[in-house]
């Protein structure tokens, strides 16, 4: 099988030939698509993501029971269940409840409780790793609580959480491909609607394939660069 | 115008202050001396609020606190900013350089414009020998270079009274005395000081008082000649005489 395949692209002009147009012409609508629906997709369920992810990280940390047991319980749900699924209730199951969502805005809703779940976790370890002292250092200048946090503690805290959350950011890049399933019309859909006209999967998906790698390398580059700007103040 | 009444700490089962009792006049430089435990920590820790006594009244100036009733946080930290801390880590800010350090009192908690307030923390960078370490980072700086750095940002609050606790203690021997000789200056220029220390010679050549706590408690006070050549108490000679 692998060597007739390989045989009829190397051997045949005519096919080689008919190869290289497919993935010429797909390379345009697969760029669409990311341009377009995968990278929005990633930054806004990212950004709101972070914030969720916050929010949550001082609900856990914060000395206010109730708050503690609606963080502990929106982590564990999210953590707990396959965002696949997720996706799932919110775009197919909770128009049966008269709740219907468009196709792009279900899986910002869906990514960013992901994100906030799992980035929460990092950005508590993260501010729970900055010394009591440095909360004790704001306090004894006057600072109040949330002017400690914002000044003192959270700046500290992003430095310690680029590396997890570069790592979550990448992820979320591949993950938007399961946006497919909901009907955003990102690079993986794309793919398919390709591949359903001409059958050419192995070719057009590893064109995907290839293209979500070249985002993701970029996205490391930019993580190294975050990682050296933030480091200048410990050498 | 500082002035303690019957503050107890206890954590958990633990009673650290067992009743402290202390006034301090303006401009009085007041050591506390003891062995570890003793609670000297934890009563300058109360002093800042950063301990909430379990009871007990301070006061500073017109302000005061009253901790067997509940405290708000608001007057908590209008009460804070009366005292100025210096810690025994230092606990500078990392991610800001020594000027940014100093300015973040004055323009976050007070509100002064970034001029001003950029303007007092250089020449209070100068005061405590550092003029020209501005723009450096505290990882940049050695221990004696970031405890001054921490003097400098305590007083740009200006505070009623500092509060230095063990401000020597972390330092490299060679490094201790630039910083008691800013403590030493501070000290000339009138400022109310109150600190807790095992350096016996900054007591006996600064202090105006020295204190002996033991077991949460103030064993004895006097003025350090007396303290140091002719102790009242037992349990003070033995200290002394232990360190000595």
């Amino acid at each position: 099988m692998v060597k007739m395949y390989l045989n009829s692209i190397f051997t045949d002009p005519e096919r080689t030939a008919k190869l290289i147009e497919i993935a010429k012409n797909s390379l345009q609508p697969l760029l669409e698509g990311a341009i377009m629906n995968t990278i929005p997709l990633t930054i806004i369920s990212f950004i709101v993501g972070i914030i969720l992810a916050v929010l949550t990280a001082l609900a856990r940390i914060s000395s206010v029971k109730i708050f503690q047991i609606i963080a502990r319980v929106y982590v564990s749900a999210i953590r707990g269940t396959p965002l696949l699924v997720q996706l799932f209730i919110i775009f197919y199951g909770l128009p049966n409840i008269g709740i219907i969502i468009n196709p792009f805005l279900s899986a910002v809703i869906g990514f960013s409780l992901s994100v906030g779940a799992y980035a929460s976790e990092i950005i508590r370890a993260a501010i729970l790793s900055i010394p009591k002292g440095q909360w004790e250092a704001g306090y004894s200048i006057g600072m109040t609580y949330s002017q400690a946090l914002k000044r003192i503690i959270l700046p500290q805290a992003a430095k310690v959480s680029i590396p997890p959350l570069s790592n979550s950011f990448i992820s979320l890049v591949k993950d938007t491909s399961l946006a497919s399933v909901v009907l955003v019309t990102e690079m993986f859909r794309r793919a398919q609607e390709i591949t359903a006209a001409n059958y050419e999967f192995l070719l057009v998906y590893s064109e995907a394939a290839l293209i979500y790698w070249v985002i993701c390398f970029f996205l490391s580059i930019i993580q190294g660069f975050l990682e050296k700007r933030l480091d200048r103040y410990v050498s | 115008m500082i002035s303690i009444n019957g503050l107890y700490k206890q954590f958990g089962q633990l009673e650290v202050l067992k009743g402290i009792d202390l006034n301090v006049e303006k401009g009085k430089v007041v050591v506390v001396i003891g062995p570890s435990g003793s609670g000297k920590t934890t009563m300058l820790r109360c002093l800042n609020v950063l301990e909430t006594p379990t009871k007990g009244v301070i006061s500073i100036e017109s302000q005061q606190l009253d901790f067997s009733k509940a405290v708000s946080k608001k007057n908590i930290a209008s009460f804070r900013r009366l005292t100025g801390m210096v810690f025994q880590n230092y606990n500078l800010f990392p991610h800001k350089t020594a000027l940014e350090n100093v300015m973040e009192g004055p323009v976050i908690v007070k509100g002064e414009s970034k001029v001003a307030a950029r303007k007092k923390a250089q020449s209070l960078l100068e005061k405590v020998g550092l003029g020209d370490k501005i723009d450096y980072y505290p990882a940049q700086l050695s221990g004696g270079q970031q405890q001054r750095v921490g003097i400098a940002r305590a007083l740009a609050m200006e505070p009623e009274v500092m509060l230095f606790d063990e401000p020597t203690s972390a330092l490299d021997p060679e490094l201790v005395g630039e910083v008691l000789k800013v403590m030493k200056d501070l000290a000339g220029e009138g400022m109310t000081m109150i600190v807790v220390t095992h350096e016996m010679r900054f007591a006996r050549d600064v202090a105006d008082e020295v204190i002996f706590m033991d077991g949460g408690v103030i064993v004895e006070r006097n003025k350090p000649e007396e303290i140091f050549t002719n102790p009242k108490e037992e349990r003070t000679r033995k200290f002394l005489n232990m360190i000595q």
